[in-house]
């Protein structure tokens, strides 16, 4: 049991960290089902809410279907509501998911990333939410536990802003960043829950003065309407994102963007990249440097909205730029961050030459040395000046 | 909705419309539903016991009720489901499906 009342250096896990996060966010109402790797997350926030730590309505539902289906009951009702899902948890949950941004309402998740079956597996990667890619919830990615911390923190506040009222999720990496113990900050109690502010709704269901109908049929006379707010509110949510990561700087000293500069003003080549892999790529980055090779790194913070201008910007003067996925699309063409990033130069106007690298499907390893060579590959297309002969490239893969 | 002279509806663009599918309460009470049913239940006064049976299972809210008795069924939106006569206590029979 953690009673927070000071700024401390504590060891916890990526799921530890979120469930403290969550203590601290106090939601009126949390309905979750367990499933590896995010079960503990609502595990020891079930311990909070029975010890009385938190004045939350614990709801132990008995489907993520169902998870996200009290949440958004409970969130048009007016509370602050969250869950915690994985991989086909979070496939179950897909119509949901929907629904809740569709309505508008802040419902804020944990993801603990994990592949999809089949074949059957339960380590990490992006596949599960990069499908969810344009569901109309705010994705925001971390590198690891202090991250995921810090990142579920602003996500309440980004979510709940009356500009935004969308759902966020806030994804770690299976295993490698959700059972990994880490020496983390956990901000005081009061300061953090001072930070996050009360939920006040604008409207909510269970202002019985007030009455109104949610979710109603919305065929082709306004459907197209309210999609198109949704895509003006997900527009919105970047200077949102923007606002509350410069007041959570002013607060606590740690800085966010939508993504992280790794030695990225002098870099010739560079990766692009989301989650724990990049705290790897971090040190052949430093590795390169003391070779004399202007390496750098893009880490991907927040990708929906995504933060296309400012990406272009970040990478721009490289001279080749290598793009890696945790995640594949079996389309014949690209993954996700690949293809939105490669669209995002195109309309730009800008050409770097860039190589898409699949990696860690399933859990399998990322090390220093297939990052290495990584580098060395786009190296020799940024020297080639010619395009690269092969697009698509899969990471410690066995042919 | 307005409607000027040539009775042409004006809908809101996206920008003026309330955010999130939301539209005034109670408007289930102007979609008139009954035309779905292809039996309807037939209320008997004489026979009523006031239990509220009817009313409280009708899944929709097509029991009318006055002065906190029953006193009718809304066709206008009753779908003809049988709940409220199958529900109906036999002692009393008052609710009977009639085609």
């Amino acid at each position: 049991m953690t009673t927070a009342t000071q700024k401390t250096l504590v060891a916890k896990t990526g799921n530890e960290a979120m469930s403290e996060a969550m203590r601290q966010i106090n939601p009126d109402v949390v309905a979750a089902y367990p499933i590896t790797p995010s079960t503990e997350i609502v595990q020891i926030f079930s311990q909070f809410a029975a010890d009385g730590l938190v004045k939350t309505e614990f709801v132990p539902v008995e489907s993520e279907h169902s998870a996200m289906s009290a949440c958004i009951g409970a969130s048009a009702a007016g509370a602050r509501a969250m869950t915690a899902t994985s991989s086909q948890g979070f496939a179950l949950m897909w119509e949901m998911l929907y629904v809740a941004a569709g309505l508008r309402l802040p419902i804020v998740m944990s993801v603990v990333n994990r592949a999809l079956s089949a074949p059957l597996n339960i380590h990490g990667d992006h596949s599960d939410t990069m499908g969810a890619r344009d569901a109309g919830w705010i994705q925001i990615y971390s590198e690891n536990s202090q991250e995921a911390y810090d990142n579920l923190i602003q996500a309440v506040r980004i979510a709940e802003d009356d500009r935004v009222k969308l759902p966020a999720m806030v994804m770690t990496d299976g295993f490698i960043i959700s059972h990994c113990m880490e020496a983390i900050e956990l901000l005081p109690d009061a300061e953090a829950r001072k930070f996050i502010g009360e939920y006040r709704p604008e409207r909510y269901l269970l202002d019985v003065k007030n009455p109104y109908t949610l979710g109603a049929v919305d065929l082709q006379d306004y459907y197209f309407e309210h999609r198109r707010q949704l895509a003006a509110a997900m527009e919105r949510a970047a200077l949102v994102i923007t606002e509350v990561a410069a007041d959570f700087k002013n607060n606590f000293g740690r800085e966010y963007g939508f993504f992280e500069s790794y030695k990225m003003s002098d870099a010739e080549i560079a990766i692009v990249a989301i989650g724990s892999a990049c705290g790897t790529a971090k040190t052949v980055v430093d590795d390169l440097r003391t070779r004399g090779i202007k390496a750098g790194l893009l880490k991907i913070r927040v990708y929906r909205p995504f933060p296309w201008k400012e990406i272009v910007s970040a990478i721009k003067h490289l001279k080749a730029v290598a793009i890696l996925d945790r995640a594949d699309s079996a389309n014949a063409f690209g993954p996700p961050l690949f293809s939105d990033i490669t669209s995002a130069l195109y309309l730009s106007g800008v050409r770097v030459p860039a190589v898409s690298y699949v990696y860690g499907l399933g859990g399998r390893d990322i090390t220093p040395e297939h990052i290495e060579d990584v580098y060395e590959e786009i190296s020799a297309v940024s020297k080639s000046g010619a395009a690269p002969a092969k697009l698509f490239n899969y990471v410690n893969l066995r042919e | 909705m307005t409607k000027p002279d040539n009775g042409q509806e004006i809908k809101p663009g996206w920008k003026t419309l309330p955010e999130g599918d939301v539209l005034e309460a109670g408007t289930a009470a102007e979609f008139k539903t009954g035309s779905w049913r292809l039996e309807k239940p037939v209320w008997d006064e004489e026979k009523c016991i006031q239990c509220m049976f009817c009313w409280i299972n009708c899944p929709d809210a097509a029991i009318i009720l006055k002065d906190g008795k029953v006193s009718g069924v809304n066709y206008d939106h009753c779908k003809g489901c049988g709940i409220c006569a199958k529900e109906c206590p036999p002692k009393a029979s008052a609710l009977k499906m009639e085609k």
